[in-house]
């Protein structure tokens, strides 16, 4: 598309050339590029042949299509949907049956190595379990087919990432993450959340076809212009965190003017996204804004490590040498620190404000990681 | 003779197998699968049930509300926490957006392209389009360069070649028969609802923080602060954009989704006589209008037998029965009985054939469904069973008007709601009601700031040693495809047992020990399939029903173990 096209399109729904480079300033802050950046990002939004992608929904809510569809300018987002040739998704394909399928092999036949594949859901590790299936087939078997010969992998939201709600104790149908039920899949970008945030989503894509490559990752692979940053450490209350002003009750004087959640269960001080900078629904709100304390949505396993949601993190930094705060309770403690042992969430915990791991430090967990879950798969297997 | 088989189910949430036998031009008889299971009732069993609202909203994230509002009312209904005010007026905006919200995008993006042709659309001519949209509708985005454009923008887009997910559908099959223009309205209101469902849902990120899975569910009531006064809190700044919000919800409702609604019905009305199936409707009834135990309902609940709307009977729970004859799970008591969801049980068991296959064995298992009966008998669920009781019992009044309003402009009778596109009518009729209704509780929620009633939680049963060491609480609610009900046992503070039964379990349900057919089965008899290796019409009837697979599949386990917190597999 020339940009003289484009920018015709976009006054046609009603967006302005303004309107347009704000939205790619916005993407260029987002990822955390130059502010001269955006005029590259403009230029690399206008004029790219439509990358292809397929959307392969496994065991899923479809809450991360649904995110998808609320990304943020919408019409611009419009524009970036049309920016993409989406050519499988069960929830917004028009074919059905025997024809959807049959565009889905098409797709992989004729761009075998260049599509892009996304994955909503986990995938039960069974080739015969029965409990997940699509046409007939399972859904490793799927997975490992489509996932296999794509140019790279985005697993979307916690369930595909890490295995998610499906996973959590004791997880009845061995569900896994893309990692773990495609070992050695070729560009794995994790995009954990719960649902995945469609302004990362939509970030992720205006950065692949700026700079033709994919962003650096963090040690669970997820964009660091994403995923960089604790919660807590660019919480709009850490004011009231570092003075030690807190809710105590849902609904009290605290609570409505707008003081810090710890108390109440906050998982904000374990936790890496970027909520708190790039909000929800084209920037309206997110769930502390609101006065709901973080669950922890974008880490690993936080089903089980993040649970009681109502009960307070241990070990945050600050916390325990505070004059405000009483002995934090036994039981969590122990929940925590076991899943932190297990998972590395202590390590996010302890990162102090501006302290980041190197990355040999990143490096050695995941390989690490890596190559336990690889054994463990394994031995599940056998 | 013909056997079809759809699998997947497209523009549907989860997973969805149809199988079908076609003989002379019509379905003679059809199965309903579900093909994905979780088990996010025995991920439950031994957690603090505060938190069960999180895990249960996650079995959906289209209707992204319904199981955290089910679950968090069978919890205060076993810990006995009352939710103030405040709660309710939110409870009530916080549903009543997500059921028009997910009416608009089903309409448009999940169900209008069994009837719309896009490719047909691309020669529509511009000034008869804008004529027809001016003729049904005063909506200002009616001319005809409007509509010039929307197709020149379409074209170059089929034109580039990369038809994503437009690619390789049914276009051009003998069962379209809107004409051009009417195509090309219809998909230009298909992009437009796309922008506009952006904008609406931002009513919960204003209450729940963001969209989809909202957070500030809660048990004994709502965790966000109300204070006219306060920047964190909703505040009056609030009221104001809700108010603004509301106004535009119900300017497109009203202007162009139920108007669409009206004007494509009359080229199909045919199908006012197809899809009708089983005969019995439920509604439990949803939006309390008051503070008390057993609360008015503004969308009545009710049982209808046989079609009968003039003979509507009160709901008890207690004639719910599940059954697992065809359904991929055992029973200890024997697969040919039924059990209440208090006394349920479910070992999930795979007894299909094993995946690549080509057919299920029918006669057996076939689903992960179960097959929800009441007194034995099936039922149908959703905005039909909804607008049905409440046509029936005449009220609330708004229904009963605007369904009489349809039918005279369409001249049709009541009778011909039992149909496909009864339940698409009254889909669309529903989201008018409910996006009305919506004004009334901001303006309630204003005027309880200016009572300074600022009580968001019935913080006295928060604490789980209040609770009783053992107690049992269901919870209901009217998700947008109809009735959902959990069941929770709890035990020294923790889930000892949890279930669901939800809309698309009773009415994407198999057969029953009886050998009853389901609502998508018996309302699949007697459709007509010009080409079994396209069935449009198959898609036609199924999406009437807004089908929402990952919410049908559950478990329960009743066997105890301890919950181990970290995963050590």
């Amino acid at each position: 598309m020339t940009q003289s096209n484009l920018l015709q399109d976009l006054e046609r729904q009603g967006v302005s050339r303004r309107e347009f480079l704000v939205f790619c300033g916005t993407m260029a802050a987002l990822l955390g590029l130059p502010k001269a950046a955006s005029a590259a990002i403009a230029k690399a939004i206008e004029s790219e042949r439509r990358p292809i992608m397929v959307w392969l929904e496994f065991q899923d809510c479809a809450g991360n299509t649904e995110s998808f569809l609320r990304s943020g300018h919408p019409t611009v987002a419009q524009i970036l949907l049309e920016t993409i040739s989406l050519n499988y998704h069960e929830t917004l394909m028009v074919a059905a049956g025997d024809q959807a399928e049959a565009a889905l092999e098409g797709t992989l036949a004729k761009h075998k190595g260049e599509y892009i594949a996304l994955v909503e859901g986990s995938i039960p590790d069974d080739l015969g379990s029965g409990f997940c299936t699509i046409g007939g087939r399972s859904a490793l078997d799927i997975a490992r087919e489509i996932c296999g010969g794509a140019a790279a992998t985005v697993a979307v939201g916690t369930c595909a990432t890490f295995g998610g709600l499906p996973a959590a104790h004791p997880n009845p149908t061995r569900a896994l993450s893309v990692a773990d039920a495609v070992p050695g899949v070729r560009n794995l970008i994790n995009m954990s959340a719960c649902p995945a945030n469609a302004e990362n989503i939509a970030a992720l894509i205006v950065y692949y076809l700026t700079i033709k490559h994919w962003p650096p990752l963090d040690q669970y692979r997820r964009p660091l212009f994403a995923y960089g940053t604790v919660i807590h450490e660019a919480c709009e209350r850490r004011a009231h965190f570092d003075s030690g002003q807190f809710v105590e009750e849902w609904g009290d004087e605290a609570h409505r003017h707008g003081y810090c959640l710890y108390k109440m269960g906050c998982k904000g001080p374990a936790t890496s996204q970027n909520c708190p900078n790039v909000q929800w629904n084209g920037h309206t709100n997110w769930p502390i804004g609101c006065g709901s304390p973080c669950i922890g949505c974008a880490e690993p396993n936080f089903w089980d490590v993040m649970t009681p949601f109502y009960e307070r993190l241990p070990n945050v930094e600050g916390i325990n040498s505070s004059k405000w705060l009483d002995p934090v309770g036994l039981s969590l403690t122990g929940v925590v620190a076991a899943g932190a042992a297990a998972h590395g969430i202590g390590e996010t915990v302890r990162y102090r404000r501006g302290h980041r791991p190197s990355a040999d430090e990143k490096a050695r967990v995941d390989d690490k990681e890596h190559d336990e879950d690889a054994s463990k798969h394994e031995e599940n297997r056998k | 003779m013909t056997h079809v088989v759809v699998d997947p189910i497209s523009r549907i949430e989860g997973h969805l197998r149809i199988e079908a036998e076609v003989d002379g031009g019509a379905v003679t008889q059809a199965w309903s699968s579900s093909t994905m299971f979780r088990g996010v009732e025995l991920i439950l069993e031994g957690r603090d049930p505060r938190d069960a609202w999180a895990f249960t909203q996650r079995i959906c994230g289209v209707c992204t509300t319904v199981h955290a509002i089910a679950s968090i009312r069978a919890v205060e209904h076993a810990i006995g926490a009352k939710p103030p005010p405040n709660a309710r007026i939110l409870r009530n905006l916080v549903m009543s957006a997500q059921n028009v919200h997910d009416h608009v995008i089903h309409f448009y993006h999940l169900q209008a392209l069994d009837w719309v042709d896009v490719v047909s659309a691309l020669s529509g001519d511009p000034a008869k389009t804008s004529r027809l949209a001016q003729s049904i509708s005063d909506w200002p985005l009616s001319s005809a360069e409007y509509f010039s454009d929307v197709r020149k923008r379409v074209k170059a887009f089929v034109e580039r070649g990369q038809l994503g997910i437009f690619a390789n559908a049914y276009w051009g099959h003998p069962a379209y028969r809107l004409p051009p223009e009417a195509n090309l309205m219809a998909l230009a209101h298909y992009l437009k609802a796309l922008d506009w469902q952006r904008r609406f849902i931002k009513i919960h990120a204003i209450l729940g923080g963001k969209n989809p899975h909202p957070q500030s569910f809660l048990v004994g009531g709502m965790a966000t602060p109300v204070d006219p006064d306060a920047q964190a809190a909703l505040n009056i700044d609030t009221i104001t954009e809700l108010r603004k919000l509301v106004a535009d919800g119900v300017d497109f409702v009203s202007r162009v989704y139920v108007p669409d609604v009206l004007a494509i019905a009359p080229f199909y009305k045919d199908w006012f006589s197809i899809g009708s199936g089983v005969t019995n409707y439920l509604s439990y009834g949803e939006f309390p209008l008051d503070d008390n135990a057993d609360p008015t309902l503004y969308i009545p609940a009710g049982v209808i037998h046989g079609n009968d709307i003039a003979h509507i009977v009160p709901v008890d729970q207690t004639k719910i029965d599940e059954y697992v004859t065809h359904s991929w799970y055992e029973y200890t008591v024997g697969n040919d009985k039924g059990l209440n969801p208090y006394q349920g049980q479910t070992n999930p068991k795979f007894t299909g054939p094993k995946p690549p296959f080509k057919r299920l064995d029918v006669q057996e298992k076939y689903s992960w469904l179960k097959s929800p009966r009441y007194e034995g008998a099936p039922m149908q669920v959703g905005p039909l069973s909804r607008m049905l009781v409440a046509y029936g019992l005449g009220r609330p009044l708004r229904a009963k008007q605007l369904i009489d309003g349809a039918l005279t402009q369409l001249g049709a009778q009541p009778s011909a709601l039992f149909s496909t596109l009864g339940r698409i009518a009254a889909r669309a009729i529903e989201a008018q009601v409910l996006v009305e209704s919506m004004g009334m509780w901001v303006e309630q929620l204003a005027e309880q700031m200016a009572r300074r009633d600022f009580r968001i939680q019935d913080t006295s049963r928060w604490d789980p040693t209040t609770w009783p060491r053992e107690c049992f609480g269901a919870g209901f609610h009217e998700a947008p495809r109809g009735a959902l009900g959990h069941w929770v046992h709890i035990r020294d503070g923790k889930i000892a047992k949890y279930q669901c039964v939800v809309p698309s379990t009773w009415n994407a349900g198999p057969r029953d020990a009886q050998g009853q057919p389901g609502p998508y089965e018996a309302s699949l008899v007697g459709t007509p399939v010009a080409r079994p290796k396209q069935p449009l019409e198959i898609l036609r009837t199924v999406h009437s029903f807004d089908p929402c697979m990952a919410c049908g599949v559950h478990v329960v386990d009743t066997r105890k173990h301890e919950l181990a917190r970290v995963r050590v597999s």
